[in-house]
């Protein structure tokens, strides 16, 4: 009998994920390897962990039924996990209080993160503040731009920001400034990477941090409405807060589990981040994995008005999950995310982040696939607050 | 044997030592950087490492970056990597290694580009972005068309990695010297002589040392232990301030520090 889907870890997911990275920073990876092993397998570990989640991070999130929402695509319920609720707005701050509780067990006194839009850089430096840790976070200079409030509330919470000025200036460009400090200075620093993607075993562990999405959605899905959803649906960056949900369906064939990515201004142009639905397989920041990339091996720059969807590569288990048929991918354009934002705003008083709103707005897509009465759950990663100088341009709200 | 690994001996022998020059492949065009290539070769480096562009070079510091962004801007494709190096075999001898990060070669096909290779005039690859435990692909290919396979090591590497690495290199082994990036240091570190004395008495290929060197003075100083000192960044440097000219005489100032 195959392995459960759920138990599958890294190194390799299928023929995705592996650790293509210079030698200088296997040492440093297989350490971070051993003490999440002995951390996973210590339950003072995990109490300390759900400790943090409880009384700091605010867990459990809650569900939410958005049934005006809804309404606007026909017969279906839809549900939102909040994880715009947690603590600094996001569902990233789950996988940094797990990593943050691994630096300091290996006495690492330094953390250096890359952000996109900024909510990892924000979950980071509030960790670093929290356990008195010293924090350089990385983000590419367009990005400190159309993020710059984010820029603020890093600073503010006393990290460094570094802005990237090489290559596309973008989330690709911070990961590979961060990863050439993590090499310079492993001895003292723990590279706190912000999503599933990377060498092992980031994949696996950031993924096992954020399975509490889907661990408490599935129970509360159970309370709520006496059974599993038809779909779990959520938007892909890296991957990091769809793999989180989606982790525990995975072996529930009938539950239909999609990702929507970055479309941009469409899949038929040049400028979008659809990695899944248009890249091809090749080797990006540590991990084989869907990227985008020329015909010589070149990674190619992505775009989209969203910068934490704004990658040309993914994490590998989705690249598996694709290739198995488990997981489905499709593209949502900058207008689409645009005009599911404001749709969540008006219809139920929640202003989701862009990347976000990619998601949201898959519900148009999915209403067409689904039979009448399903039930959707939506990973609501993030709000959108960090967003409203995009939002307040692009809807002409700022006079 | 290798015909690296013979050359390296042999200057080991001889009490010359060996300097090995890096240039980044089309930089700043496919024609120039030929013409740097045989300057270098025809100037005192023993073995020339071509550099291939890649728009995402983790290991390399600015001064790289710089050279092989312009490359690609410059419109360098992966197909004027073998005229390039048959460019240089046209005029020197000089036994010649390619650099690259791992993506290019896979998209290119790694049977393919192994064959390539080996019918311009190369003798093998370094990846830095490759370990062993990832590069069966490679390793077939190598052997396929007889190629030398450079893995790196680094300070940080445990001993069973240094015999891993070790066994799996064919040419030589690569030693970091430092943990960090290409680029210049003034001082190299008591490291790169550490992880040199456990690349041989754990292993058996020879060991040049990369990462830092600029001055003569440390080409000396690497060849004492090791059995080659790599100069890339200092190269680069030189170029991108003066050209050609520059190139020569800091590569001849760099082999005065030969024996
Ligand atoms: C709110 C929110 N959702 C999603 C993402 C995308 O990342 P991932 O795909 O790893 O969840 C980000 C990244 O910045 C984010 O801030």
């Amino acid at each position: 009998m195959n392995p459960k889907l759920s138990e599958t870890v890294g190194p390799y997911f299928g023929e995705f994920g592996g650790r293509f990275v210079p030698e200088p920073l296997i040492a440093a990876l297989d350490e971070l390897d051993a003490t999440y092993l002995a951390a996973k397998a210590d339950p003072a570990f995990r109490a300390e962990l759900d400790e943090l989640n409880k009384s700091y991070v605010g867990r459990p999130s809650i569900i939410t039924e958005a049934k005006k929402f809804a309404a606007e695509f026909g017969d279906l319920r839809v549900f939102l996990k909040r994880e715009d609720l947690n603590h600094t707005g996001s569902h990233k701050i789950n996988n940094v209080m797990g990593q943050a509780l691994l630096a300091k067990r290996m006495g690492k006194k330094r953390i250096i993160a890359e952000t996109g839009a900024g909510q990892h850089g924000v979950a980071s430096a509030t960790a670093a503040a929290y356990f008195g840790l010293e924090c350089v976070v990385y983000m590419g200079e367009v990005d400190t731009q159309r993020q710059a409030l984010n820029v603020a509330r890093m600073k503010l919470l006393g990290a460094e920001v570094v802005a990237v000025t090489t290559g596309s200036r973008t989330l690709k460009d911070a990961i590979n400034e961060a990863l050439r400090d993590w090499v310079a200075n492993v001895d003292t620093t723990h590279y706190l990477l912000g999503t599933v993607a990377g060498p092992h075993p980031f994949p696996t562990m950031v993924r096992d941090f954020h399975s509490v999405i889907g661990n408490e959605s599935r129970a509360q899905m159970l309370e709520l409405t006496g059974r599993l959803p038809d779909v779990v649906a959520a938007c892909v960056g890296g991957g990091s807060n769809a793999i989180g949900i989606f982790h525990a369906f995975l072996d529930d064939p009938e539950v239909a589990l999609w990702g929507f990515e970055a479309a941009g201004d469409g899949i038929d142009t040049p400028m979008h981040a659809a990695t899944l639905s248009m890249g091809v397989p090749g080797v990006l920041h540590g991990a084989r994995s869907y990227m985008l990339q020329d015909e010589d091996g070149q990674t190619m720059e992505s775009h989209s008005i969203s910068a934490g969807l704004d990658y040309p590569g993914v994490g590998p288990e989705h690249s598996w999950l694709k290739d198995l048929g488990r997981a489905k991918y499709h593209g949502i354009t900058d207008s689409q995310a645009m005009a599911a934002m404001r749709l969540l705003s008006t219809t139920e008083g929640i202003i989701p982040a862009i990347e976000t709103a990619h998601a949201l707005a898959g519900v148009e897509h999915l209403a067409n696939v689904l039979p009448a009465g399903s039930h959707v759950l939506i990973n609501l990663s993030g709000r959108g607050d960090k967003d409203m100088e995009t939002a307040g341009r692009y809807f002409g709200l700022l006079s | 044997m290798s015909a690296v690994k013979e050359l390296l001996l042999e200057n080991k022998q001889s009490g010359r030592g060996t300097l090995v020059g890096y240039f980044p492949a089309g930089y700043p065009t496919v024609e120039a950087s030929v013409e740097a290539l045989v300057a270098m070769a025809e100037n005192g480096c023993d073995l020339l490492e071509i550099g291939v562009p890649y728009s995402d070079p983790v290991m390399d510091g600015v001064v790289i970056q710089e050279a092989t962004l312009m490359a690609l801007e410059n419109g360098f494709k992966l197909k004027d990597l073998f005229e390039i190096i048959r460019g240089v075999r046209e005029r020197v001898e000089t036994p010649l290694l390619v650099m690259s990060y791992f993506n290019p070669i896979l998209r290119y096909g790694v049977d393919e580009f192994a064959k390539d290779l080996k019918n311009s005039g190369a003798q093998g690859i370094i990846t830095p972005d490759l370990i062993p435990d990832e590069a069966s692909l490679w390793l077939d290919a190598s052997e396929k068309y007889d190629l030398d396979r450079v893995f790196l090591v680094a300070p940080s590497s445990s001993d069973s990695r240094i015999v891993s690495t070790s066994d799996a290199s064919r040419g030589f082994v690569y030693s970091v010297s430092t943990m960090g990036i290409t680029g210049e240091r003034a001082k190299l570190d008591e490291l790169a002589r550490s992880v040199v004395s456990r690349v041989k008495s754990l292993g058996t290929e020879p060991t040049c040392v990369g990462v830092g060197i600029s001055t003569a003075q440390q080409v000396r100083e690497v060849n004492s232990y090791a059995d080659g000192a790599i100069v890339g960044t200092a190269f680069v440097k030189a170029y991108a301030a003066g050209g050609q000219e520059a190139l020569i005489a800091k590569t001849q100032e760099l082999a005065s520090g030969l024996g």
